[in-house]
């Protein structure tokens, strides 16, 4: 399991304020406790207040490399601020994210090669988000065969398949569960699939039970990647006992204890 | 269209442990041994080069093994009486890189002797050679919890391999380690599921994972080696694949378990079908031995010459 931890964004308010104050605190504070919650990555946004986001970025990344070593995932949805991310990091990164245009994906893979960086692509085009399974299979093709010709490893692509907002949409979840498995079933080795986990519950009451049902619900489909908030202890502990009930991981009495610390870095 | 990759990629390793200390790192051993530092499946070495080649100790005992098969005793027959000397001939003769001592002399059946024998036992061996040890007590929780403490002490800085932390009992024999600069065996069952617990109750007693070799109760060809062999196989698999409490070396006392079979050491007389046991004890040791390298093991513990001898021929053959 691959947990993209996503507390440092500049959507929470924390965030954002230490990012205009230069508050070194705030950011090592969340980079540390993500890591030891068992964070395969980090992810860093800006997010949209900052003046600088370059420059937020570059300070962001430094801030964060200075406390732990677990690997960053750049996010932005402007070239240029990865870009800047890229240029200060210190071990390949994973980028977050890149739409399935074909003309997008051909720049996004090109710098992953460059940069032996990672890529998380989105099955949604210009068109925007597809109600159904076919168009998202369709993107999903089009990711996959774009990663081959830029000779980019299998291993290094995270497909996101998309969640909305469960108040937005209820047929979604069940849409995607077919989408992950049959995404699985598109090359061998098969690709990441990861999520906007926490999308899911937007704007619902119960949020975090509804994240923890769904990690778990995604998990049996194939999914094993997700950002999603790792200090939810509740759901790091049913992603973790999902992957054990999958055989992914050996039981023992303590077997949320050894995840943990088989994921930290 | 490019020829697919058909090569294992391995997201985890196996952690490398030392075992013996130098006069420079604090004891006395004239050599050390490594194992582990795998990166991928043993015997593969088109997939991941390096990490540790296993290694062979030889497996003596403190007092005269009585029980032993005559073919086992009869080559040991004018060492067997010191364990000093005993360990020396091994080493000298035998070329062994260790050497396991089991305190037998301490067990409540064969002798029942106290921790300062122990300890002056222990003592002995550490004088008589150069090599790194594995030092195990009786199995007896109470004895080992009274015997353990002073073998840890009289060996003190000798980054001895101590066994055997179980997990119902591992505290005593874990505190004594860590404060003695030891290694420990944890011993599980032939159970998997124990196997990692007894490691997770190790790492939260602050002992370090490259400190531990994973020992599952051993089989023998013909009597479990099969359940044996998978289970090491599953553990060494989610080693690689990034579990870290199973990505520890092995160890496993092939030389023990075989000379209990039936068909190691029944004579001709009885079963002339089967060919002389002098051929067929040693051969059926190797055999298990060998299984037993394929599965992931690191450290053997054997017993008779003629199979330490082949099975080193065999792993100086295979190993690149």
């Amino acid at each position: 399991m691959i947990a993209i931890a996503e507390r440092i964004n500049g959507m929470f308010k924390d965030v954002r304020q230490a990012i205009a104050d230069k508050n070194k605190k705030v950011i090592q504070d969340l980079a540390r406790r993500q890591a030891e919650a068992g964070a395969a990555y980090l992810d860093v946004n800006v997010g949209t207040a900052a003046r600088d986001q370059t420059g937020a970025m570059k300070w962001l990344v430094e801030t964060i490399q200075e406390v732990v070593k677990t690997p960053l995932a750049l996010d932005s949805q402007k070239l240029e601020v990865i870009k800047a991310g890229l240029e200060v990091a210190d071990k390949p990164v994973l980028i977050n994210s890149c739409q399935a245009d074909p003309e997008k994906l051909d720049t996004y893979f090109a710098l992953c090669s460059e940069k032996n960086a990672s890529l998380i692509c989105l099955t949604m085009d210009k068109e925007g988000v597809s109600q159904d399974v076919a168009k998202r299979l369709d993107n999903a093709m089009t990711i996959l065969t774009k990663a081959q010709e830029h000779n980019v490893p299998v291993e290094h692509i995270f497909i996101d398949p998309i969640f909305l907002p469960v108040n937005v949409d209820q047929r979604q979840p069940k849409i995607i569960l077919e989408v992950i498995q049959q995404i699985r079933l598109m090359s061998d080795p098969p690709p990441h699939i990861t999520c906007g986990l926490s999308n899911i519950s937007q704007g619902a009451a119960n949020r975090s039970l509804i994240n923890r049902t769904a990690v778990v619900m995604f998990a049996a489909a194939g999914m094993d990647s997700a950002i999603c908030d790792v200090l939810d202890k509740e759901l790091m502990d049913a992603w973790i006992t999902a992957e054990m009930l999958l055989n992914k991981m050996i039981y023992s009495d303590d077997y949320i204890k050894a995840a943990i610390a088989s994921l930290r870095r | 269209m490019p020829i697919p990759e058909v090569k294992e990629k391995w997201a985890g390793g196996i952690v490398e442990v030392q075992i013996g200390a130098t006069s420079a790192e604090g004891g006395t051993r004239t050599s050390v041994v490594k194992v582990g530092g795998h990166k991928g499946l043993p015997f593969l070495p088109f997939e991941s080069a390096g990490g540790n080649k296993p290694v062979i100790a030889a497996h003596i005992l403190d007092i005269v093994p009585d029980e032993w098969h005559p073919l086992l005793k009869e080559p040991y027959k004018s060492v067997y009486n010191d364990v000093g000397r005993w360990a020396k001939f091994c080493v000298e003769e035998l070329k062994v890189e260790m050497i396991a001592l089991t305190l037998s002399g301490c067990h409540p059946d064969t002798g029942n002797r106290d921790a300062d024998y122990a300890a002056s036992v222990v003592t002995k061996l550490k004088e008589a050679v150069g090599v790194p040890l594995i030092v195990w007590g009786t199995g007896v929780v109470e004895k080992d919890n009274a015997v353990m403490p002073k073998v840890s002490s009289a060996l003190r800085g000798e980054r001895v391999l101590l066994g055997a932390a179980t997990q119902h009992n591992y505290k005593t024999l874990c505190a004594v380690a860590q404060a003695d600069g030891h290694c420990l065996i944890s011993e599980a069952p032939l159970d998997i599921n124990i196997g990692k617990q007894v490691n997770i109750l190790l790492s939260d007693m602050e002992f370090p994972l490259n400190r531990i070799v994973m020992f599952q109760a051993t089989g023998a060809l013909g009597y479990g080696f099969e359940y044996t062999y998978s289970i090491q196989e599953r553990q060494r698999l989610a080693g690689l694949g990034g579990d870290k409490l199973m990505g520890i070396p092995m160890l496993a006392t092939g030389g023990d378990e075989a000379w209990k079979a039936k068909e190691a050491k029944a004579p001709q007389s009885e079963f002339p079908q089967w060919g002389s046991e002098s051929v067929r004890g040693p051969l059926w040791e190797i055999t298990t031995a060998v299984g037993m390298l394929l599965s992931g093991v690191d450290i053997l513990l054997m017993r008779h010459p003629d199979a330490i001898k082949t099975v080193q021929k065999y792993i100086a053959r295979l190993w690149q």
